[in-house]
């Protein structure tokens, strides 16, 4: 069974796009594990490896994209759990993005992409462990 | 890594090892079972605590309060969060650990959010074994928060060394379950929320019904009714004071009856998985001419002969 940990880093507003991703992950067939705002990147990888998850989605509208992706992704290479796919979306710029899959971020989603693509995502690309 | 390799690490309190295995045993993949061979052996020193209720009666922020509580005690503390599959798609959002934030960086604090995978009961078919591995990993608290929809949501009573019921004010057919089911299991009942109107009378009702049913077969031990309200930390303390003062006489009860829990779950998946599985019956019952009990004759009756 694969296991999501979908999250919202940032001290900004609402999880509503998360929530979203969330349930259409669910809905997918995928075990979500849904921590809620406010989430530092500490925390957020702490609680991935607690969880064993296979993947990690982040929602981000902050504009701290440009930190905090790359700073779990950093922190997870420190854990030796770099074969968690780290995947994310909020409002960032395209030209952000080389940057951040450079980074070890594996997709990007920009607002308006649909929840099915991010599905396929999750399909094609991130496998369940045991 | 090998099997001696990771079962060494988790009792040496390796979180990750733990979460491995935790998977492993979930996903009932590989040979859980050799693993998990290795790991009752290691088990029996932490105090399990069960708390189940109806879904937002408050049991997650209640959990968070008691680890913060034990946390001050000095004491480590694992939690098993179980929350449900969706029956139509397999898939479930595991949201407990929202109310539990705050302990996300503590090393001492293991949480766990697990899927009940279509085992009915308020709980997985892998509770038993997550609590057993955050045991053996050494946490001196495990706190077992279940799903807790209706009546039939009590196989934690028959695990846990303590367990804490949690209702909330007001709710006359709240009380209904309780008188229905719910009342010869809890050790501890809870009345969260009693920030709202009516908790004093939810407290006093229940304490009458416990009066007027008396625990089976036991006289030294009156399930207290504590009123807290969990998200401001009031009534917690007490909580934890008299989970302690049930413990002191009856950690340990549990024991046999956790064991046994285990091994019917065992039992289960070996004759479901193995021998009776849906699509054997439905060919027994196809070549019985539709008789479901000519069907499992027929299946029994090799499975006897598999001595
Ligand atoms: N008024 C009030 N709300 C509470 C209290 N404890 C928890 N809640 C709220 O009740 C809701 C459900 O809580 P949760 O812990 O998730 O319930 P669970 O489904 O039983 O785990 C949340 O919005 C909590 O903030 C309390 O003591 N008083
Ligand atoms: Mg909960």
């Amino acid at each position: 069974m694969i296991r999501i940990l979908v999250a919202k880093p940032g001290l900004d507003g609402h999880d509503r796009g998360a929530k979203v991703i969330a349930r259409g992950l669910r809905d997918a067939g995928f075990e979500v594990i849904y921590t809620g705002l406010r989430q530092t990147p500490e925390a957020i990888v702490n609680t991935a490896i607690q969880e064993d998850v296979d993947g990690i989605g982040l929602s981000i509208l902050s504009g701290a994209h440009n930190t905090i992706f790359p700073k779990i992704v950093e922190l997870l290479k420190e854990k030796n759990a770099s074969d968690i796919v780290v995947f994310g979306g909020g409002v960032i710029p395209d030209e952000d993005i080389p940057a951040l899959k450079k980074a070890g971020v594996a997709e990007i989603f920009t607002p308006g992409t649909a929840t099915s693509d991010v599905v396929n995502f999750v399909n094609n690309n991130v496998k369940a462990r045991a | 890594m090998n099997r001696e390799k990771l079962v060494e690490k988790i009792i040496e309190g390796d979180v990750r090892a733990a979460a491995r295995l935790m998977r492993i045993v979930d996903d009932r993949s590989q040979d859980y079972a050799e693993y998990m061979r290795n790991i009752w052996p290691h088990t029996g020193k932490a105090a399990i605590i069960g708390i189940t209720g109806a879904p937002g009666a408050g049991k997650s922020t209640l959990t968070d309060a008691l680890i913060s509580s034990y946390r001050k005690q000095g004491m480590t503390v694992g939690v098993v969060a179980i929350d449900p599959s969706s029956p139509f798609s397999g898939g479930a959002i595991l949201g407990d650990r929202i109310r539990m934030a705050d302990h996300a960086m503590d090393q001492d604090v293991f949480i766990r959010s697990v899927a009940t995978r279509g085992h009915l009961g308020g709980m997985s078919v892998s509770a038993i074994d997550i609590a057993a591995v955050l045991d053996a990993m050494g946490k001196d608290i495990i706190i077992v928060e279940t799903v807790g929809v209706g009546q039939d949501e009590v196989e934690i009573a028959s695990v846990a060394d303590c367990s804490v019921v949690v209702t909330v004010p007001g709710l006359g057919d709240d009380i209904q379950a309780i008188k229905a089911g719910i009342l010869e299991i809890a050790d501890i009942f809870v009345v969260n929320k009693a920030d709202r109107e009516g908790a004093d009378r939810t407290a006093r009702d229940l304490q009458m019904m416990l009066e007027l049913a008396p625990r089976h077969g036991e006289a030294s031990w009156q399930p207290p009714v504590i009123k807290t309200v969990a998200f401001k930390n009031e009534g917690i303390e007490e909580l934890r004071e008299s989970i302690n003062s049930f413990l002191a006489t009856h950690k340990g009860d549990k024991k046999s009856a956790r064991l046994l829990y285990a091994a019917q779950g065992i039992v289960k998946e070996r004759v479901f998985g193995e021998y009776f599985t849906n699509s054997k019956l439905n060919e027994a019952i196809a070549a019985g001419g539709h008789d479901p009990y000519k069907a499992v004759d027929t299946l029994w009756s090799n499975f006897m002969k598999l001595g």
